[in-house]
């Protein structure tokens, strides 16, 4: 039985593939952010091909959606046009990244057949959890059952990851500027140094800052 | 008239709906594609979506940042409690596990505790994944001062 599907799958790596190498060329920042927006919702409809929902709606939401948006953040306070890279060639370069593509193809044969039940990954703790779900927890998502239930402790340690990440921006960069009155002098500081393209005249921020 | 009329329209009719598809993405979680992480990220695409078109101002006034920070930390707090929880309601004689949430609810043949455990940290995930990913945008997006028109 000939499977269709994966002509989609060729045809989403062909143009992940050539997404990445516009990717590469482009000097145009705004294009390059849109761009990896556009390389993230193929990886979605790539993992809806493979059957790994879970992962492609993760995908969709962080790698097209919020990244997406946050790099284009990141963007409005940079320039909009990247440096033009010097006209010389990289050897060093090429050849770690021929070594470790070379290295990849030959892992390729020992990888396991698609879907294969007898792989590592879905031989031993994997089907036990198939199996054990519909008794443990009976719920129907088996992926929520792993992530939420057996491997409780990891999503708690995951989303303290997250919760320190949002941390650590909280502390470097604040919320903006706006809000933080009670320590005076370093928002004051940090004031005009936020408005840079405002300058010209410098009273104003700060006093704008006192006032909210 | 103001600007961006089109946009201004259609994001007022989207954001409703794509907050409530958030939230169908959290509670439908257990039967379907989805969860905390998911439907964090979603909500948090709402409010980000009305920050751009209806400005920093406006957003930081229907979600203030204050919020945004106690909610990070409550979620982490909600989902380390449910821990908690299940280390104190334990029965007499069963092992005691973090995160075991059969405690939770005495009918083990339903495993009611489990669904009530699930609730409660995907929960505790949407409430830190949303605000942490708001908490970004506004610290990034802060710095802007106005998005200008030949930007848009």
């Amino acid at each position: 039985m000939t499977d269709l599907t994966q002509y989609l799958d060729y045809a989403l790596i062909g143009m992940l593939l050539a997404v990445a190498f516009a990717i590469v060329r482009l000097r145009n920042l705004f294009a390059v952010v849109m761009l990896m927006g556009v390389y993230s919702l193929l990886c979605a409809a790539w993992f809806v091909s493979l059957d790994a929902v879970d992962v492609a709606f993760t995908e969709a939401a962080v790698g097209a959606g919020i990244s997406t948006v946050l790099l284009l953040a990141a963007m409005l306070l940079t320039a909009r046009e990247a440096e033009p890279s010097k006209p010389q060639r990289h050897w060093a370069a090429l050849a770690v990244v021929v070594a470790a593509g070379a290295a990849l193809l030959y892992a390729v044969p020992d990888m396991p057949v698609y879907g294969d039940a007898e792989s590592v990954a879905n031989a031993y703790v994997g089907r036990d959890y198939l199996e054990q779900t519909p008794h443990d927890i009976a719920v129907p998502n088996i992926v929520t059952a792993v992530l939420s239930s057996y491997r409780g402790f990891d999503t708690l340690g995951e989303t303290v990851v997250i919760f320190t990440a949002g941390l650590g921006v909280i502390l470097l960069l604040g919320f903006g500027g706006r809000k933080r009155e009670p320590k005076g002098k370093p928002a004051a500081k940090a004031a005009p140094a936020a408005r840079a393209p405002k300058a010209g005249k410098p009273a104003k921020p700060v006093k704008e800052e006192g006032a909210s | 008239m103001s600007p961006h009329l089109i946009l201004r329209v259609v994001s007022k009719l989207l954001i409703p709906i794509i907050v409530v598809f958030g939230f169908y993405v959290q509670f439908h979680g257990d039967f379907g594609p989805g969860g905390g992480f998911q439907a964090g990220v979603i909500v948090a695409v709402g409010v980000i979506l009305y920050a751009l078109i209806f400005g920093m101002e406006e957003a930081r006034r229907a979600v203030p940042p204050a919020a945004v920070r106690y909610l990070m930390a409550a979620g982490v707090l909600l989902f380390a409690g449910v821990g908690v929880a299940t280390l104190l309601m334990n029965g007499a004689g069963e092992p005691v596990n973090f995160l075991d949430y059969d405690a939770l609810h005495p009918d083990q043949s339903h495993h009611t505790g489990q669904h009530y455990g699930i609730l409660l940290i995907e929960l505790g995930v949407l409430f830190t994944v949303s605000s942490v990913m708001l908490a970004i945008f506004y610290a990034f997006a802060g710095r802007i001062p106005d998005l200008p028109d030949e930007d848009w």
